[in-house]
Formats: structure tokens, C-alpha cells, sequence
């Protein structure tokens, strides 16, 4: 699974294009999919699936302990509760950060992934590069999203083997006392809630005013 | 299947490269791909491990040599072929050449919604009671069946700890082999990563993988 997107696929004469052009008449015409089905699946993902959904659900508990609680102890319910649940977010697990604990989600084996709260995966997630160090050498890998993390921190790697989805629950940024979860969501990164960021300073991200 | 999508300690790769403003797809192409493997579920009577097996069981230079969503497209093709839905002469001419074959369902668009918003939980009620519980030292099988499996080479023959039981799920190694769910125990099992990767491996790591009841042994 080579990573590099070839951008003749883009263009009207490549092959993809064709094929799955073909596909999806032959697939229409034997009354197999509705276009307009697929079209507001894709639509769905573009626009309204993503990891905003993600960063309130931790904006929330960073603000409401007990909400935080009920998050880790039964993730998939207390997410529901605000209304991100669905496709790949059946059965979710969510895992906190502490300042000796830093967690880290891969899937090895494909993409697996939280569709609900953060929507499709980006192409390195998918990517055999992550996918074969994530596990072996983590910190090596946070280097090069330009995390270093105290050497004594422990490193908990969460192999998405079955159908159990993982959320990360990042440190709250310090300096944002009193913030209020909206304002708070702003420093939720995707990365973040993966485990290859942190959040957002809110000095250095000019989130603070 | 000991496959190329395996990934898990290979190296090789390079390093992880970040694009940044990554838009959802980046090519149209690739989200109609997405969206038919994701409506043909229904019409193809298809589950997610069957979909999974299709993409995954090919060569390891095919697989390697594919983008994802290449890879996609050749699964969703392979599964409609092999059940009977289109003809390969289809395929190429773009257009239908036999009459359609009887289908379960299909997704309507006022049902999208509902559907992605709705999912497909895999948990499941059984009678036999969980063999581990947390705290149990187990350790994973070496086992290495030629069909769809989800425990990774890398765990396989090295000892955990079990530290949640995640109650029942559907079994993907015989639901991809259209065996029926024959659902089992789902643990999560922490290992040390010096038990995985060797003395020379971070002190400070742990991997976690989850793991069907019949991919573990107990350590007495």
C-alpha cells in the first residue's frame, strides 16, 4: 500500500476514474445503488462527520467531571449522549493522558478507525509507515509529528484489532482555567485525540484572546 | 492470512509523513469507492470481516503496490464478482449485459442517515462464560491460519496480561469465511514491549491488542 498519491489518478483520463466510473453505471443500472445514496454518503464524511465531533466530547470532560467519568467507564453511552454515534463508533473505549501516561491508537492491520468523532481517517493513519512503527517504535514516530515526550513517560500503543474503537482524551493545555467547553474544543486536535499531538498551547496557537 | 497487511514491526517504510489540510478524499473517485463498498453491504449480503478479507488476501506486491483506496475498489470488485452480481465483460464494458440478481435490500438515500447514524454493533449475548478475567497472564496463539484472522503476527507466541473482557463480539476469522458470527469472548491484553520486540525494545512501552478467547492460551 504505497502512500504517494499519483495526481494523474485525478485527471479525466485515468484509469481509477474510468473504472470506477464504470462501476458505479453498472451498479445503478442493475438497480444495485442509488446515486444520490452515495452522494450524501460522501457528502456525510466531507462535511458533517469529522473531529469536531471528537473535540467536544474531550472539551466536555475537561469541563465536567463526572461527564469524564461516565466517559471512561462506558465510552460508547456517554458519547451517545452527545449524539456522536454510529458507523465504526459501535463500541468505543476512550483513554486518558496523565503526566505519566501518554496513549497512542494504530490499527496494523487496516484503518480502523472512530468514524463518528473524527470522521475519516487521514492518509498517514492508513499508511504502511505508520502502521508497522506505531507499535514497535512509538517515540520514533511522535518525533516526526514533532512530539518528544519525558523519557519516562509510559507509552501505551492501542491496536484497533477488533471492532472496539479508541478515543484519546489529551491533557487539558494548561492556561485555560475557567475556559468554557466551547472555547476549550478549539485546542482539540485531531492528532490529539489519536495520540500523535498534544492539544493546542492556547499562548502559542493564538487561541487565548 | 499472513499478509502484507500485517504491518505490525515491519521495517522499511520510511518515516510518517503529515499532509498538511488533508482534504477527505482527493480524488472524487475515491469517495464514490467508499460510498458503493459501503452501499453494496446490503445488496451483496456482505459483513465487514468478508470486506476486510477481500482487500487484504492478494499478493504482498499487489497489496503494497495499491493505494488505499485502490485497494478498496479491488475488494468491493472481488466481492461482487464472487458473488455473482456483476460479470467481469460488465465490468469492462461499463454497462449492464445480464439482468440484475436478486437482492436482500437496498440503501435508499432517505435511509443513509439513519444507517451511518444507527451502525452495526458487533457485541453479542453467549452462554459460556468468559475463560480469562483481568489480571490473567495469557498467552496469544502461534497460529497461523491461511484465512481472515485479526490477531497480528507481532503479539503471536508472546505473553500478556488480560485487562478488560469486552463481553461477547462476532468472531471475524469464521464471519469472513461466511461461517456464521460464532461469537466469543473479546479481551483486551496488554503486552510489554520487551516481551514483543526484545530486550533492547522502550522500557516505558506497552501494546494492546484485542483479542477473541480462542486466540489465547492460559499461563498456569
Amino acid at each position: 500500500m504505497h502512500d504517494d498519491h499519483d495526481h494523474s489518478q485525478g485527471s479525466e483520463m485515468s484509469p481509477m476514474v474510468a473504472r470506477v466510473r464504470a462501476l458505479e453505471t453498472l451498479l445503478t443500472d442493475k438497480g444495485y445503488v442509488e446515486p444520490s445514496a452515495l452522494d450524501l454518503i460522501v457528502e456525510t464524511y466531507e462535511t458533517k462527520i469529522g473531529p469536531r465531533n471528537g473535540a467536544q466530547i474531550v472539551a466536555r470532560a475537561w469541563t465536567d467531571t463526572a461527564y469524564k467519568i461516565r466517559l471512561l467507564k462506558d465510552a460508547t453511552a456517554a458519547i451517545t449522549e452527545l449524539g456522536f454515534s454510529g458507523v465504526q463508533g459501535e463500541h468505543m473505549v476512550a483513554v486518558e493522558n496523565t503526566d505519566t501516561v501518554h496513549n497512542l491508537v494504530v490499527c496494523t492491520l487496516c484503518s480502523c478507525y472512530p468514524l463518528p468523532v473524527l470522521g475519516l481517517p487521514p492518509v498517514w493513519y492508513k499508511s504502511a509507515p505508520y502502521r508497522s512503527r506505531a507499535v514497535l517504535d512509538p517515540r520514533g514516530v511522535l518525533t516526526e509529528f514533532g512530539l518528544t515526550l519525558p523519557v519516562a513517560k509510559e507509552i501505551r500503543v492501542w491496536d484497533s484489532t477488533a471492532e472496539i474503537r479508541y478515543l484519546v482524551v489529551p491533557q487539558r493545555p494548561a492556561g485555560t482555567e475557567g475556559w468554557p467547553a466551547e472555547k476549550l474544543a478549539t485546542l482539540v486536535t485531531r492528532d490529539s485525540m489519536i495520540g500523535t499531538g498534544l492539544a493546542l498551547d492556547p499562548i502559542t496557537s493564538g487561541n487565548s484572546s | 492470512m499472513n499478509g502484507a497487511h500485517d504491518m505490525g514491526g515491519v521495517m522499511g517504510f520510511g518515516p510518517v509523513v503529515a499532509e498538511k489540510n488533508e482534504p477527505v478524499f482527493h480524488f472524487e473517485w475515491e469517495g464514490r469507492v467508499r460510498a458503493m463498498t459501503m452501499a453494496m453491504g446490503g445488496p451483496m449480503g456482505s459483513n465487514i470481516d468478508q470486506g476486510r478479507f477481500a482487500r487484504e488476501d492478494r499478493s504482498p506486491s499487489d497489496y503494497l503496490s495499491k493505494t488505499y483506496y485502490e485497494l478498496w475498489f479491488a475488494g468491493l470488485v472481488r466481492m461482487l464478482l464472487d458473488r455473482g452480481l456483476v460479470m467481469a465483460e460488465e465490468l469492462t464494458a461499463g454497462r449492464s449485459m445480464h439482468p440484475a440478481k436478486p437482492i436482500p435490500r437496498t440503501l435508499r438515500t432517505e435511509d443513509v442517515s439513519s444507517v451511518l447514524a444507527k451502525g452495526r454493533p458487533y457485541g453479542r449475548t453467549i452462554q459460556q462464560p468468559a475463560r480469562f478475567k483481568p489480571g490473567d497472564r495469557v498467552r496469544a496463539r502461534n497460529m497461523h491460519p491461511a484465512g481472515h484472522t485479526r490477531l497480528p503476527r507481532y503479539v503471536r507466541g508472546r505473553i500478556g496480561t488480560v485487562t478488560h473482557a469486552h463481553g461477547a463480539h462476532v468472531f471475524p476469522d469464521s464471519n469472513a469465511a461466511g461461517l456464521g458470527e460464532a461469537p466469543q469472548w473479546l479481551y483486551n491484553v496488554r503486552f510489554m514491549g520487551r516481551e514483543l520486540w526484545g530486550e533492547a525494545a522502550d522500557p516505558t512501552l506497552t501494546v494492546s491488542v484485542d483479542a477473541w478467547e480462542s486466540y489465547l492460551e492460559p499461563i498456569l
